[in-house]
């Protein structure tokens, strides 16, 4: 019998290992706990709070028209890869690997309808040269610290920082820490650009092992078409010129926040930058989306509650 | 031969896990003479200041939300019902005004934090926004009495495992660790400064993810779960940022406030 306990504890020595091993593998669903209206609904037209912004950035962005997306030439652009964590969906995460060595060669992010699927190279290939061609997905190269898969991506096309325009350049790059807490992944994005931030752009969202979210890896088709009457045809391509954004004020009308801090800058995203509103008097009410955690459960985003749940200051309005 | 099922058996059960792996890696092994207290074996020097950085929720943080705006957190109907009868003036009468400061809601504040080790298994955790001390308890620590704002700490490290030879090496190792704590006993508080309740059975589960950056910078990534079936449909999953600073020239002491 003695034999037979030390054999097993052998056997239990040698699987031990495993438990010590991090599979990032399966659906991830996103738990929309933060940032919810901006990655539902969308965001304020100009709501650049806690975005560390340079000037360059501000007037792109305030010549930004949501109307831009309805061109068709635009209408299946992908988001940037830091979309994976800005946008609503959840991840879905699998492994390739080497057929010889049964080592892997890639951990990967799935697409949503709007964003491509990205490889992360975990077999040491080097990044492209700096005029190399830039791509949607850009190149990621991947290795493990500690218990956190950190990853690195550059040579992605410009897109977006925040889905009202706040532009990121095609210089940008992006640090993503991925780390697994049993059920729970946690994932960081440190987005830097020389371009557009005086600062790196951190942003992170947990995700929930979720086997039932059946998420897809690769895109949806997408087809174009003129959705707006007055973008058929071609020469016309929604903007604002400089000083005659309508939405400017917006926020300070709806929230009574200065326009100051509606229009970002690093300082806005730093403990300190309460001392400039010191004056702040928040609405006597909320009016618009005043709950709301997550995808539409049978058709409301905040299942169970009565309450303001969409922009027109209804009850439950979707 | 009697053996040979058990055997098997143990080796099925192992399967699955061994399936998961997709790297070799051992689990970390301590030699007999190797220190035991918490200071001893943090993965990594976590003491220093923190600042957080508002990059999500920035109307719910930086900000006091106006009555009734509850957005993104999965509350019960209950739980609206006591958060719209919100009086902060009743609250700073009473003596409550940290209700917001406690646990489960003080790590979302705009602040900075001081951690230091009060002694060898005790990591304290100051805030300078409302002046609070949360002691992480490391080892057999017992927590128990009456309930506080910060509640009682129970932490962990999460070790990581050692990986095996030909692994790709980290990056920067000595900055990367996870501190688990788990939080229970606190006194009712609120998860925002607008009167959104949770009761003194909930749960606070905290993983501090601490990484290094491209650029010599220290990162703090706090997932936070908050349990509480009397107020949250689901258990509430946030994850506030923090960057290390170099010294505590910005540290600004303010103490609790209700109204603002």
């Amino acid at each position: 019998m003695a034999k037979t306990i030390l054999l097993v504890f052998s056997v239990l020595a040698v699987s031990v290992p495993a438990l010590a091993q991090i599979d990032l593998a399966g659906h991830w669903a996103a738990r929309q706990h933060e940032d919810w209206e901006e990655r539902g609904p969308g965001p304020e037209v100009v709501d650049y709070l806690g975005l560390p912004i340079n000037e360059d950035a501000r007037a792109r962005a305030l010549a930004y028209s949501t109307s831009a997306f309805s061109l068709p030439e635009r209408q299946c652009l992908y988001f940037a890869p830091h979309y994976n964590v800005i946008g609503p969906f959840g991840l879905e995460i699998w492994a390739d690997t080497d057929p010889n060595s049964g080592r892997i060669v890639s951990w990967n992010i799935g697409a949503f309808i709007d964003k491509a699927i990205n490889a992360i190279w975990m077999d040491g290939r080097p990044h492209p040269g700096p005029n190399d061609l830039r791509t949607f997905s850009g190149f990621t190269t991947g290795r493990w610290e500690g218990n956190t898969l950190v990853a690195y991506t550059t040579h992605y096309k410009e897109g977006y920082l925040r889905r009202n325009g706040v532009p990121t350049s095609d210089q940008a790059s992006m640090t993503t820490y991925i780390t697994r807490h049993g059920d729970m992944l946690t994932v960081l994005e440190v987005i830097e650009d020389p371009v557009y931030l005086t600062e790196p752009f951190l942003v992170s969202r947990n995700y929930q092992l979720d086997p039932a979210a059946n998420m897809t890896r690769v895109p949806a088709p997408c087809v174009p078409e003129a959705e707006l009457p007055e973008l058929k045809g071609e020469g016309r391509v929604p903007h604002y010129l400089p000083g005659r954004n309508p939405f400017v004020n917006e926020m300070t009308q709806r929230y009574n926040l200065p326009v100051e801090a509606v229009l970002g800058g690093a300082d806005t995203m730093y403990p300190e930058f309460k001392k400039n509103l010191d004056s702040y008097q928040p609405p006597a009410l909320c009016v618009r989306y005043c709950c709301g955690w997550g995808a539409m459960v049978a058709g409301r985003t905040a299942p169970n509650v009565d309450c303001i749940t969409g922009g027109s200051g209804k009850i439950n309005e979707q | 031969m009697r053996a040979a099922p058990l055997i098997v058996a143990v080796c099925v059960a192992a399967a699955p896990l061994a399936a998961q792996t997709r790297g070799a890696a051992q689990t970390q092994t301590q030699t007999p003479n190797a220190p035991r207290t918490a200071r001893a074996t943090a993965p990594t020097d976590v003491t220093g200041y923190w600042v957080s950085l508002i990059t999500e929720d920035w109307r719910w943080r930086m900000i006091m939300p106006a009555r009734g705006d509850y957005q993104s957190v999965p509350i019960t109907a209950e739980a609206k019902r006591v958060a719209d009868g919100w009086n902060p003036a009743k609250d700073e009468a009473a003596g409550e005004q940290c209700r917001a400061y406690g646990a489960a809601g003080i790590m979302r504040m705009p602040m900075r934090l001081r951690v230091s080790w009060a002694d060898e298994d005790t990591l304290k955790v100051e805030t300078d926004t409302g002046m609070q001390t949360r002691l992480l308890h490391f080892g057999a620590w017992k927590g128990g009495g009456r309930p506080s704002w910060q509640g009682d700490s129970v932490a962990t490290w999460d070790m990581p495992p050692r990986r095996a030879q030909g692994e790709q090496p980290a990056i920067t190792a000595s900055k990367s660790g996870t501190l688990k704590v788990v939080t229970n006993n606190m006194r009712p508080g609120y998860l925002r400064k607008n009167g959104l309740p949770y009761s003194g059975t909930a749960k606070l589960t905290e993983y501090w993810d601490f990484h290094g950056g491209r650029n010599g910078e220290h990162f703090l990534v706090v997932s936070t779960i908050v349990e509480d079936p009397q107020y949250l449909q689901t258990p509430w999953m946030t994850s506030p940022n923090f960057k290390r600073e170099p010294d505590g020239s910005k540290w600004d002491p303010s103490p609790c406030r209700a109204s603002r």
